[in-house]
């Protein structure tokens, strides 16, 4: 079949090291950008749900903030994805350590919380969107199965998709099982026609899954301490402006993106994020 | 509003859960009105309420070359794949596509989170979990479609949606769209959800859970009963089974208004039934039968009353079959549209079980007792956490909206 053709619109990202997309071509460039606050700080959440959100939701957001906030649609017209290999990983570690000990006092707001598709409702509820939400994961390929899912609803529908993968690092001793020893988020706006905001147009097949993308340190080692990271090659590539990269998919299946266009070069997309910021 | 889309083929479906294993105890249940649920004798710590349990998932083990998956919510799928002959459907949809051209799409919303919580409550010295206990795989929510793709030895796009209680479901949904797009020929929809104390003591700490049996649109609910299930469907084009029963459409939508509790008019709930009516290119005149999502909590089944008061024909049957199985979370919009699927076969309208004084909110729609007539087409709601709506929409075979 020809490939699956979709368009970049927005790009959202925020760990430790980078607090945006602009530090990440910063980085590539050979610079070294400023770190971000130690929070993120999900402005798009009102006060009051800012102080109450998990970290989970606060990293979500912020991603989904600044892709939204790039792509210069409103967020209440975008359907949302939210892919997570692991969810709120502080409060299942809370969940389990509470009701191991002390069941009956288990927090409801926590518990309400705790639903994989907690930063969904919160972004849905902040920005008034009426739109289809989902909450997806596929373990460590929770960011190429939840692609693989914005981009079949963006091109099935004809409409433009909010694509958010992101984890919370974990704490001991989930984090043994989790292997998530770092934050990281990312977001995309994905479109299914070309506009006056397209970034960059992808191709997309389905391939077998192969051998790991290469990546270059410390891009390697941010990828190893977070499954949501796996999205790295592809923000690598977006940055590069051209070639192709691998991102697993499933446990046998992998997408194979090939750039198409980029229609800007790197500093406008900074540009304009301050501008939307402004 | 969506444009209607090309029905799919619903090739085999099955369901499991506290009513019975397979199709024909489900059936034999709802014909005699016999709830699944009983005195919770489940949970870690004492609780008192009902529960729908599944009799024999302890018993059943998994296969030996797939041992490294065992927990609570995998027995449950194991269990329900046995059922129904559905793994002879999906080998025979497997040999007949080849395993790249087969989805599965599988919702929950806590998979295997019961045995992390095991893990916790036997944490070794140092604070870590136990041997037999590390299994990175195990404590992932990804745990159940993993397994179930090593089950069925699919090789195509593989997801877990995990929106609460509208996850199964809005895997049809996925689906749909990736058969539309061509990226596959077939999917393997479904959802698995078990007992655990996390949904136990979690509802519990919402104050949401019945001491009772659930008594869903009753004037005196007072909440949910929970229950766990196993259900599947194989969904192909229509073209590779015209006498099989039709997904319709469905729609997905949000509230935008609360984590916890629904739209106080329903709006995301309307606006999913409208996309889905829209989709499957009917009007609410032509809707025989809806499985409600029903929970027996008091604001959810207010709103969904309303809401077929107003957009459905006093012809239009409706009920919950929560009084049967309990609310089975992300297993609910499999099993429901497994009891939609079988309105249409046996021309069976569950009724409303546990609603014996009917809130006064509830129009002529609902079914209270079990009614016997021709269902053409059925429509089944599910709702979840999060604002997060679903409606899927049923047809028999040769059905022409």
């Amino acid at each position: 079949m020809s490939p699956l053709r979709i368009h970049i619109e927005g790009i959202g990202l925020w760990s430790k090291h980078l607090g945006h997309y602009a530090a990440l071509q910063s980085l590539l460039a050979g610079d070294t950008p400023e770190p971000p606050l130690s929070k993120p700080a999900a402005t798009t959440l009102p006060p009051n749900e800012r102080r109450r959100a998990p970290e989970s939701v606060l990293l979500a957001v912020e991603v989904a903030g600044q892709a939204v906030a790039m792509s210069g649609r409103a967020p209440a017209s975008l359907a949302c994805v939210f892919s997570s290999s692991h969810g709120d990983q502080a409060i299942t570690d809370y969940m389990c350590a509470t009701l191991a000990s002390a069941p009956t006092e288990l927090s409801p707001i926590r518990f309400h919380n705790s639903v994989h598709n907690a930063p969904a409702g919160y972004w849905t509820i902040a920005t008034g969107c009426h739109e289809p939400s989902t909450a997806v994961c596929a373990h460590r390929m929770s960011f190429g199965a939840g692609l693989l899912e914005a981009i079949s609803q963006a091109l099935a529908d004809q409409c433009p998709v909010l694509l958010v993968c992101s984890d919370i690092a974990g704490a001991y001793p989930l984090v043994e099982e989790t292997g998530c020893t770092q934050s990281f988020g990312c977001a995309l706006v994905l479109a299914p026609a070309v506009s006056g905001t397209t970034l960059a147009s992808l191709d997309i097949t389905l391939a077998p899954s192969g051998s790991v993308e290469p990546l270059p340190e410390p891009l390697a080692s941010w990828r190893d301490a977070n499954a949501s990271a796996d999205a790295l090659p592809l923000l690598a590539l977006l940055t590069r402006g051209h070639g192709r990269c691998l991102v697993d998919a499933a446990a046998t299946l992998a997408l194979q993106i090939e750039l198409q266009q980029v229609a800007m070069p790197g500093l406008d997309v900074h540009h304009r994020n301050v501008e939307h910021v402004a | 509003m969506s444009d209607p889309m090309t029905p799919l083929a619903v090739t085999a479906y099955t369901a499991t859960s506290a009513i019975g294993h397979g199709l024909a105890a489900q059936l034999d249940a709802l014909r005699h009105a016999r709830s699944g649920l009983r005195p919770n004798d489940f949970s870690s710590a004492p609780l008192q309420c009902w529960i729908g349990r599944v009799d024999g998932v302890e018993n059943t083990r998994l296969p030996a070359e797939h041992a490294v998956w065992e927990c609570r919510n995998n027995r449950l799928a194991w269990l329900g794949l046995n059922q129904d002959g559905f793994l002879d459907r999906v080998r025979e949809a497997r040999e007949r596509y080849g395993a790249g051209r087969i989805a599965l799409m599988l919702g929950t919303s806590t998979a295997s989170i019961g045995e992390t919580e095991t893990a916790y409550r036997r944490l070794d010295a140092d604070g870590g979990f136990p041997d037999d206990m590390l299994r990175p795989a195990i404590h992932a929510p990804h745990s159940l479609a993993a397994f179930v793709t090593a089950v069925l030895a699919l090789e195509g796009p593989c997801l877990t949606i995990s929106t609460a209680c509208s996850s199964s479901a809005k895997v049809f949904a996925s689906a749909e769209r990736m058969i539309r797009l061509g990226l596959v020929d077939a999917a393997v929809v479904g959802g698995v959800d078990t007992l655990c104390d996390s949904v136990l003591f979690g509802f519990n700490a919402l104050e949401l859970v019945s001491s009772q049996p659930c008594r869903p649109f009753d004037a005196a609910r007072n909440g949910i009963s929970i229950g766990e299930a196993a259900g599947f469907a194989l969904l192909e084009r229509v073209d590779a089974a015209p006498d099989a029963p039709r997904l319709l459409g469905y729609g997905e939508a949000s509230d935008a208004h609360h984590m916890s509790t629904p739209h106080p008019e329903g709006l995301g709930a309307e606006l999913a039934l409208r996309d889905t009516l829209a989709r499957a290119g009917l009007d609410a005149l032509q809707v025989d039968y809806i499985n409600l999502h029903g929970t027996a909590s008091t604001k959810n089944d207010e709103v969904e009353a309303a809401l077929v008061s107003r957009a459905f024909p006093a012809h239009t049957r409706s009920s919950s079959t929560k009084g049967f199985t309990g609310h089975t979370l992300g297993a609910a919009g499999i099993i429901e549209a497994t009891i939609a699927l079988q309105a249409i076969e046996y021309g069976l309208i569950p009724g409303n079980l546990g609603g014996s004084m009917p809130d006064p909110g509830c129009g002529p729609q609902f079914a209270w007792k079990n009614e016997h007539q021709r269902v053409d087409v059925a429509l089944s709601n599910s709702f979840g956490f999060g604002g997060n709506n679903a409606c899927l929409a049923f047809a028999r075979a040769g059905f022409s909206a």
